[in-house]
């Protein structure tokens, strides 16, 4: 059906027609991912408000219907972010001022190329994704850096090297993380890893199990990657004024949002396709469509892991600063290294169970 | 797209010493490693390509740009002492060169000399077949690299590590014990009788 639609253009552009339809397979997961950007943010003000017993947004409405009241908060902010002045401060750098906010979402959307959102759909499948995904995260820093520095500001320049320092950090240990990972799955590959995971105990057959304090290391290193609370010192409003980004303003201020929570999704994605089956259904087989595997299990899983994001935001203190050395080199390092050579044990026993 | 990537390449590689901001050199550079990276997955060395761009620009360049941003440089006093270093470093420069010229010159070297590699077969995985020659054949080079970087490593902290004089240190293990009977006292007096 869809090859027989595709035909004509196929003919009408000739050898354009890979670079056009590659072009559009990007915008069909780029539009999306957007939209869930701009709900995420008011499903974080929601969530929070609930936990804080408040109401959040509901004002904003689509045509003055009242049952939609709040919804349209996103698209009323991303407006009014979209027509405000973009202010260059004097003696800032322009050029890399305004590079800074392109150099954090460029990574931040490359990195969707290789996810999988289903066994057959996938815009890149490459043998190394996972290895590319680890390569891209550690891109998005050189946004924060960046802008830091070419704001000529000295709170957007200590978050910059307070956020470099971090990220560099929990790195290490995400990379650790990785490899544990990899080891169980045999493979770099994300689409096979979450094949991997497919024995017949549903639940109990993701890697989660094995890889538990794996698991634990990578969410909570993902929540310091992404600067997210209780790891926003790069932006630690009681301290720094707004860290990083308190130069920029309008749509320049916007793309650091979007690429911040653009990688919030991709991390709680990741997490929901390395550890907890990524489109494996949690019931067995024998349930009908709530045992199928499908792209549902994927949203519902990266979902559940976006929500506990915010509500570590709603719970936690912010750490300080050197605290969040400790923990990233003196505690996640030696517990990731540990049970990466457990896991290798393991692995030669006839106790692992893990394969298909 | 190879000559787009060399391009690249070449240029970026031109400014990282030519030019004048120690920042802008160093994300010169990191635009050098990005394009390199390119050409070498172009070469169906995707692996490497990826590696290059994870350590390199994602790791190393990070705290080098780090440590640039903190310098303060003063570009005048830099430039000093040009004309009196200028003979040793274009003796040394000009070495350099010759012995390029040397290799690539040679007989050795060229277009001709390295025949087109083959295409690999579909299913050809690169990051398998490193891996695999790495814990094989290259074994004892590959551990011995590694033995030689931890010993790099423990030598840097070595020589850097110092115990701060006046140090704040707290032990985070004691830090975790407080509790709330140690700092708050609760003292409870009746009320007093308004005027």
């Amino acid at each position: 059906m869809l090859d027989s639609l595709l035909a004509y253009p196929q003919t009408l552009l000739g050898p354009l027609w890979p670079a056009v339809w590659t072009l559009v397979k990007i915008i069909v997961i780029v539009v999306p991912l957007m939209l869930c950007v701009a709900y995420l943010t008011l499903w974080e003000r929601k969530l929070i408000g609930f936990m804080q017993i408040r109401i959040g947004p509901n004002r904003t409405t689509f045509f003055g219907i009242s049952w939609l009241a709040g919804l349209a908060q996103p698209i009323a902010d991303g407006l009014k972010l979209l027509v405000k002045e973009i202010i260059v401060p004097t003696g800032a750098n322009k050029f890399l001022f305004v590079l800074a906010p392109i150099m954090a979402i460029m990574p931040a959307l490359a990195a969707w190329a290789v996810v999988p959102f289903s066994p057959e759909l996938v815009l890149s499948n490459i043998d190394a994704s996972l290895l590319y995904l680890l390569a891209m995260t550690s891109l998005g820093v050189y946004g924060v850096i960046i802008a830091g520095w070419a704001s000529n500001s000295k709170y957007a320049f200590i978050g910059a090297l307070r956020s470099a320092a971090q990220i560099v950090s929990y790195e290490i240990a995400m990379g650790f993380a990785l490899v544990g990972v990899l080891m169980a799955a045999q493979s770099l590959n994300l689409g096979d890893i979450v094949k991997a995971q497919q024995g017949g105990a549903g639940l109990f057959s993701w890697f989660w199990i094995p890889l538990f304090p794996l698991f634990l290391t990578y969410v909570i290193a993902g929540v310091a990657e992404t600067n997210r609370a209780p790891f926003d010192v790069a932006e630690g409003e009681s301290e720094i004024v707004a860290g990083f980004h308190v130069e920029y303003s309008g749509m320049t201020f916007a793309v650091f949002f979007l690429a911040e929570y653009a990688n919030m999704i991709l991390i709680s994605l990741l997490t929901a396709i390395l550890f907890l089956g990524g489109w494996l259904s949690p019931f067995p087989a024998s349930w009908g469509v709530l045992g199928a595997s499908s792209f549902g299990w994927l949203i519902l899983k990266a979902f559940f892991v976006v929500s506990t994001f915010i509500w570590f935001r709603a719970t936690f203190p912010r750490y300080r600063y050197d605290q969040i050395m400790r923990l990233g080199w003196k505690i996640f390092i030696p517990v990731t290294l540990v049970w990466i050579v457990v896991l290798g044990a393991w692995m030669q026993t006839s106790l692992w169970i893990w394969w298909k | 797209m190879f000559w787009f990537f060399a391009a690249i390449l070449v240029f970026a590689a031109l400014r990282v010493i030519t030019a004048r901001n120690p920042v802008h050199a160093a994300l010169f550079l990191v635009l050098a490693f990005c394009t390199s990276a390119g050409i070498w997955i172009q070469l169906e060395a995707e692996f490497l390509g990826i590696a290059l761009i994870l350590v390199y620009v994602g790791a190393v360049m990070v705290l080098f740009l780090f440590v640039v941003m903190m310098l303060d440089i003063n570009l005048e006093r830099l430039r000093e002492g040009f004309w009196s270093y200028l003979p040793i470093g274009a003796v040394v420069a000009l070495l350099l060169a010759a012995e390029m010229a040397l290799v690539l010159a040679g007989p050795y070297f060229g277009l001709d000399e390295a025949p087109r590699p083959a295409s690999s077969p579909a299913g050809y995985s690169n990051t398998k077949e490193l891996g695999r020659l790495l814990y094989t054949d290259y074994v004892y080079p590959f551990e011995l690299a590694a033995v030689i970087l931890l010993v790099a490593i423990v030598a840097a902290i070595a020589l850097t590590l110092r115990r701060r004089k006046h140090g704040k240190y707290i032990d985070p293990a004691a830090q975790i014990n407080v509790r709330r009977e140690d700092r708050v006292r609760i003292v409870t007096m009746p009320s007093e009788k308004q005027d």
